[in-house]
């Protein structure tokens, strides 16, 4: 029997246009542009300056507080400036612009393919090197991860959910990640289980990934208390408080963490960089990033070293197809689209999605019918009409009544609306607003 | 019949009476004691309830302004010096001159100068809009266009212009309440000096880009030359984060930064046609 959420839902066309393409590596880039605020939380300080020599996996920016984490350079060279540019948003963020010279490596990280099972350090250990690796979520919410494997006072992890559920239409790196490299991924949960000390760990995947789902399932016999549960494919199955409903039935109350059900959710992705930096010492500095779009060439998943610009990965895939429209960063319901082919990958890139002109414009918005669509897909059991309305009207304390800041930002309501209405830019607005007035109220 | 007309007639008349009583003495027991000179004050000023006066509303301005021992801080925008002076004769104070005000827009990137490098189909808000990503030419600071400015105003003193791409605000209407000041999420609106004639000059650009980057994305843009700082005979001008800035009080319309701006990202406003040059009339001089 499939799980899934109780409530809300839509099921888009899944179109995984690359999921049979294996993981290419990409070529190294010229030159790279690697932003310090690649994360959730406080940005990174620089620690070079211009014209300094650095190597693959050197540490380049510095973590500045606890919920914050280190960045690695991802290529050797030489600095040209540590200076601001445009990010996805058009707006400047800062960053450093490496040179890219030779690919030496830093000593002590272990380049060979070689699978390394024996665990020898302990939780704290885990927990103290997946910090200084820089791991950060990599489902794309890119919250540092030693941040969640530590609970806060008086609560305790029971179990590790491992998300390999990749419910976003058209990405398929998570689901490449888990055919080529499960036995790391195997290991990796091993150490996620070890540094939180819970001993059941359940692999979540959607039920389109069936090699996915029966590959894992042979390599979990081999280790005690991980198993794999197959999900219903429905959207947002992959969210994390989605997930912990579907597995363990339980539900995170309105603004709390997952830990306070006992569940901390790790993307498959986040589960692999944990192998790689515990056991062969590998920062995290490259990551699997799907390319795709139906007038794409080459539909393609590409391990590619963060920072390397948009435009390489395009032109590795094909080419930029002509009748482009919009480019989006991340999938179809939750990505963003760029404003500048100059945009770098980052931790939290994990597709990019080259949408054509008739499918990239939006319908002409017309009035709310009042069929209450929104309100029974959105699985946050939220009324997305309501909190638009509210957002328009900028009725800020209500909204918070309403409950806006449970809103996960899904999509699922401005995909389903028949008047096309911009239900998902008004309640992201107002959760903007209300975010603010929360914490103006703290200080 | 008629025993049943009287008798309600009377029933009537007995409640009513008591009614009032009671009435009376309630109206008496929770009387509210307001000064008079409130209504007064009210009946002076606009009544637009605009809040450019930093209140909730008319009345709560006057209730500040009978309260205050002193008009300095206190100023109606929409009713301007005259309203100030008849509410000071009202309250016995003296009415602080202040000097008119009017909104401008700081942004002339409009479709010609400014070239779109992509475009932007969601909810067509500044707010949301700039929220979501910088705009849709390569100016982050520049004008959106959507009009949340026309929105807030309510004296129909901004004009949507889709020719331009940049709204426009129209002097005469406009009564500096502000609204649109608040309502700009690229802080482009500022109210400026009200000059004899509506005339103006302004540095129209809020790119802080250094200049090579700024002159790439809208060929009106200030890039910071500094030429206009060093010209200005009244020290009017300042120069930050790559931008100049004329301050309209200091500013006597001589418009000398004007000739020396390269990129003409200085505006002048309202002035006749200057005078054409004696050697270039020359030039021009029909030959027979």
């Amino acid at each position: 029997m499939l799980k899934t959420f109780k409530i809300g839902g839509v099921h888009p066309p899944e179109n995984k246009l690359s999921k049979d393409k294996k993981i290419e590596v990409l070529p190294l880039p010229k030159t790279v542009f690697i932003p310090v605020a690649q994360h959730i939380g406080a940005p990174a300080t620089p620690v070079v300056k211009k014209g300094d020599e650095v190597k693959v996996g050197q540490v380049i920016a510095q973590s500045s507080s606890f919920v914050s984490t280190n960045i690695h350079s991802s290529v050797s060279g030489k600095v040209t400036k540590v200076d601001f540019s445009a990010d996805s948003s058009g707006y400047p963020k800062q960053g450093i612009f490496i040179t890219v010279e030779g690919d030496e490596w830093m000593e002590g990280i272990d380049r060979s393919e070689d699978l390394v099972k024996e665990i020898s350090v302990d939780g704290p250990e885990i927990v103290k090197k997946i910090q200084e690796a820089g791991i950060v979520g990599l489902g794309g919410a890119t919250f540092p991860t030693h941040v969640k494997l530590v609970p806060p006072k008086g609560m305790k992890a029971e179990v590790l959910l491992i998300n390999g559920v990749e419910c976003e239409p058209y990405l398929t790196s998570d689901h490449r990640l888990m055919l080529e490299k499960a036995d790391e991924i195997m290991v990796g949960i091993q150490l996620l289980m070890k540094a939180m000390g819970v001993d059941k760990a359940v692999i979540g995947i959607e039920n389109n990934k069936p090699d996915a789902i029966k590959l894992l399932n042979e390599k979990c016999a081999a280790y005690n208390g991980v198993s794999v549960q197959a999900l219903k494919v429905q959207y947002p199955q992959g969210g994390e408080k989605q997930l912990i409903n579907a597995v363990t039935g339980k539900e995170v109350p309105s603004g709390a963490l997952p830990i306070a059900v006992g569940a901390v959710v790790s993307n498959v992705g986040t589960a692999f960089a944990v192998y790689e930096a515990i056991q062969k010492n590998k920062p995290l500095f490259e990551r699997v990033v799907t390319v795709t779009g139906k007038g794409v060439e080459k539909p393609s998943n590409f391990m590619v070293r963060v920072g390397t610009a948009t435009s390489e990965l395009i032109e590795a895939a094909g080419g930029l197809p002509e009748n482009t429209g919009k480019i989006i960063s991340g999938g179809p319901m939750m990505g963003r689209a760029i404003a500048s082919l100059d945009v770098p990958v980052t931790k939290g890139t994990s597709g990019l999605l080259l949408m054509q002109k008739e499918e990239s414009k939006r319908e002409e918005i017309q009035a709310c019918i009042r069929c209450s669509r929104c309100t029974s897909v959105c699985p946050m059991g939220l009324e997305p009409y309501l909190l638009m309305t509210l957002g328009e009207k900028q009725i800020f304390e209500r909204a918070e009544n309403e409950r806006i800041m449970d809103c996960i930002e899904c999509g699922s309501c401005s995909y389903t609306c028949p008047s096309s209405r911009p239900l998902l830019d008004y309640i992201r607005f107002g959760k903007g607003k209300v975010g603010a007035m929360i914490r103006s109220r703290k200080k | 019949m008629s025993i049943t007309v009287v008798y309600t007639i009377a029933t009537l008349a007995v409640i009513g009476a008591a009614a009032a009583v009671i009435l009376y003495f309630v109206a008496q027991k929770f009387k509210v004691i307001e000064d008079p000179r409130i209504d007064d004050v009210d009946e002076a000023l606009p009544g637009a309830n605009c809040g450019g006066c930093g209140y909730a509303g008319c009345r709560a301005f006057a209730e500040a302004c009978v309260k205050a021992s002193a008009l300095g801080d206190l100023n109606c925008p929409v009713g301007g010096n005259e309203t100030m002076s008849n509410v000071a004769s009202i309250l016995g104070l003296e009415a602080v001159k202040k000097d008119p005000r009017v909104a401008y827009i700081r942004c002339n990137g409009t479709c010609d100068h400014r070239p779109k490098t992509s475009s932007f189909n969601g909810a067509t808000t500044c707010a949301i809009a700039s929220s979501v990503y910088s705009g849709e030419s390569d100016c982050q600071f520049g004008c959106l266009g959507y009009g949340d400015c026309f929105d807030a105003c309510d004296f129909d003193a901004i004009e949507l212009r889709s020719d331009l791409g940049v709204p426009q605000i129209i002097d005469d209407k406009c009564v500096a309440c502000g609204a649109c000041v608040d309502a700009c999420p690229k802080n482009l609106i500022e109210l400026r000096k009200k000059m004899p004639k509506n005339r103006k000059v302004v540095v129209s650009c809020r790119n802080q880009d250094k200049g090579g980057v700024a002159k790439k994305a809208c060929s009106v843009a200030c890039i910071g030359c500094s030429k206009c700082f060093k010209e200005c005979p009244f020290d009017a001008i300042t120069m930050e984060n790559n931008l100049a800035y004329i301050d309209s009080d200091k500013c006597k319309l001589c418009r000398k930064c004007v000739a020396v701006c390269p990129t003409g990202a200085i505006i002048e406003e309202n002035f006749p046609p200057r005078k054409v040059k004696p050697e270039e009339k020359k030039e021009t001089e029909p030959v027979n």
